[in-house]
């Protein structure tokens, strides 16, 4: 009687032609979205939080915070002069260091540092820091990014090779001396 | 002439689409709606069609990679024959782009045109707008300089607060850990692909709809929608009162149209390409970034909030907007179209309109940001420092070298962010000013670790200089009869 609720053969056909489909689809899906998403994932990341030099420890005086450069653990061939990254190094006695990332805690503008006044201070909105990195005054929730560091045969090194955000999980970004060595 | 005619009949034998581009050409639209107002859209799809053909020009000589993207634009702005007009139109054409959306929107909502039937219309208008400002975004990117370096680096900033996949979604955006090559090219995917197919598909559907349900009429107060009764009756207005729409109505939006290319030419031509800046290289720090025209109010935004306030602000507020312009046709599907009798929706134009253009007017000039240069460069007012004692000179250097002016102007110089100093003896005490600077507050820093005793005792002796010639300092009446030298000494100073 009602031909549409039979199922014909050609019917029967088209039916496992999507279903084919549909299962070639999410085969394919599973490499495309591995793809998209290897970015996220953690294959890269002993490469990127390799230990980097930042100067040796005599480059930085007693008491004082130099700005410092170095280069990121990881670099893809068109990066550029983008893997060149800028830190503030505090020195604050024998082989104790801070050393904080240029970005605003607030929102990652680069901050400067002044010497006369002892302050860091953002150009973008007004974000202020003390000389520990502790907040001042201004939008910033926390104190300056510090890597981690650890000193090794008279070298400075540190653990900077992703970009800090305030979103970061914090307990990487509090700045402690590695006890491991 | 014949043959002409026969190859067109060819043609049309086998694409078959003469007759329906005949009859959207000549569908009949009411009289009231060929008017000057109705123009904007088509302008904004006329400059989108400008940008792809100006995109497609810069593609021949951009290269999207970390490395070579700045030196390319270079190579077009001064290199290669007329490559900064092809990058002005492009950069020009962004901008006229993102407001003829916006005003576009305008109109039509305070038309009363995403009323019913045209809902959909509307949504997928909400998407164009996103769609435009994806573009202007990742524009700025591509412009791969000093501003779109850190620029990423506040969205880095905003997405990495977004609960729990916060980092993720950063790496995502960046492409990697850092901002990089990777970065620069997912945002050309996003700019040349993604976001222009998506723009394309949906104004397709947008115009396929405006064609299909018809152009919206002139609102008239107390001509009620109903949607019981208003298909019927705007066919009822079209026939009584209509018009086909080509000529009648497209005359006014191929002036207006070429009015507005003519003007994205003109400013091309006068003002030039934008940027790029300093090179992408974040180890130069001496760098103020700020984002292009369309996101100063977000910038300003960002500096006035609460601290507090500022993630879910940030994180709720898009969403609430977006939510709300996409439900907008569904609270208010029927009813009143006029603006004269939608007080209501008048209101909500002027105020964000008036709160867009003052955010943007005051990151003009950024008052919250500290004047980095402002110690050393802004002199001292000759008249804050005439007939001063050698204690309020040293007050007077202490106040510039330790930074005190790139957040407070003397003599209008120097920065907004703490407030002006002129006066503030009128204010302050002496005890109050040295609290104040020891142990700050109110948004500003404590100089008590950067201070020594004689450095804070000169200091305030300057400070306490800074009020008008007829108008006496502050003193502290209690600390006057404490001392038993409060009515021999009147401006509160030290005996």
């Amino acid at each position: 009687m009602s031909n549409e609720t039979m199922l014909t053969r050609r019917g029967l056909f088209m039916n496992i032609g999507i279903l084919f489909n549909s299962l070639v689809a999410v085969a394919l899906a599973v490499p495309i979205v591995r793809f998209l998403l290897s970015s996220v994932s953690r294959e890269r990341q002993d490469a990127y939080l390799a230990w980097v030099p930042v100067g040796s420890v005599s480059e930085f005086p007693e008491g004082e915070t130099r700005l410092a450069t170095f280069r990121n653990p990881y670099v893809m061939p068109t990066d550029g002069a983008t893997v060149n990254t800028a830190c503030w190094v505090r020195r604050v006695g024998g082989d104790q260091f801070q050393v904080f990332a240029v970005n605003c805690a607030h929102l990652g503008c680069p901050v400067r540092w002044f010497p006369q006044s002892g302050l860091f201070m953002c150009p973008c909105h007004g974000g202020v820091y003390y000389r520990d990195g502790s907040r001042a005054s201004g939008p910033p929730e926390r104190g300056l990014f510090a890597y981690p560091y650890k000193v090794e045969n008279g070298l400075v090194l540190i653990r900077a090779g992703e970009l800090p955000t305030p979103g970061a999980a914090s307990a990487a970004l509090d700045g402690k001396k590695s006890t491991c060595a | 002439m014949r043959l002409i005619s026969q190859i067109g009949e060819w043609f049309d034998r086998r694409l078959q689409l003469a007759a329906p581009i005949r009859e959207a050409a000549e569908h009949q639209v009411p009289r009231s709606t060929a008017s000057w107002f109705y123009v904007f859209g088509s302008a904004a799809f006329t400059v989108f069609l400008l940008q792809v053909v100006t995109g497609i020009l810069l593609a021949l000589i951009y290269v999207p990679s970390g490395s070579e993207a700045w030196s390319s634009l270079q190579a077009l702005n001064h290199d290669v024959a007329l490559g900064w007009f092809i990058r002005a139109l492009h950069g020009w054409g962004s901008n006229f782009m993102v407001a003829l959306v916006l005003i576009h929107m305008v109109q039509v909502f305070l038309f009363g045109a995403y009323k019913f039937p045209r809902e959909l219309t509307w949504i997928i208008g909400v998407f164009l707008l996103l769609m435009t400002l994806g573009m202007a975004f990742s524009g700025q990117v591509l412009r791969f300089d000093q501003d779109a370096y850190w620029g990423l680096g506040i969205g880095a900033s905003i997405v990495s607060r977004v609960p729990v996949l916060g980092p993720a979604m950063v790496k995502l955006m960046l492409g990697g850990p850092i901002i990089a090559g990777a970065t620069l090219s997912r945002f050309f995917a996003l700019h040349v692909f993604v976001i222009p197919a998506i723009l394309i598909g949906c104004v397709g559907l947008h115009l396929l709809m405006v064609l299909k349900l018809g152009i919206n009429e002139w609102p008239m107060p107390g001509r009620i929608v109903k949607r019981s009764t208003y298909i019927n009756d705007y066919h009822a207005l079209t026939q009584k009162d209509g018009a086909p729409f080509v000529p009648y109505a497209i005359w006014k939006d191929l002036f207006f149209a070429a009015f507005i290319l003519l003007a994205v030419a003109a400013c091309a031509l006068y003002f030039g390409p934008f940027g790029p800046s300093g090179r992408p290289d974040p180890t130069i720090i001496q760098t103020v970034p700020k984002p292009d025209y369309f996101f100063l109010w977000l910038y300003a935004l960002l500096s006035l909030l609460p601290p507090s306030l500022e993630t879910p602000a940030l994180l709720i507020g898009p969403v609430l907007v977006i939510f709300g312009l996409l439900l907008l046709p569904f609270l208010s599907g029927e009813g009143e179209k006029s603006w004269r009798r939608r007080p209501i929706a008048v209101l909500t134009v002027l105020l964000t309109a008036i709160t867009l253009g003052e955010f943007t007017h005051l990151a003009g000039f950024t008052p919250w940001s500290p004047h980095m240069n402002a110690w050393s460069g802004d002199p001292v007012p000759d008249r804050f420092l005439h007939g001063t004692t050698a204690l309020e000179r040293q007050g007077a250097l202490i106040f510039q070298f330790k930074q005190c002016r790139n957040c407070h102007s003397l003599g209008e110089t120097g920065g907004q962010r703490g407030p002006a100093l002129d006066r503030v003896a009128v204010r302050l005490t002496e005890d109050q000013l040295i609290r104040q600077v020891i142990q700050g507050g109110g948004n500003m820093p404590a100089y008590g670790d950067n201070l020594s005793p004689a450095e804070t005792t000169a200091l305030v002796a300057f400070l306490k200089t800074l009020h008008p010639a007829g108008q006496a300092p502050a003193r502290d009446a209690a600390r006057g009869i404490v001392l038993g030298d409060g009515l021999k000494d009147p401006s509160g100073s030290k005996p």
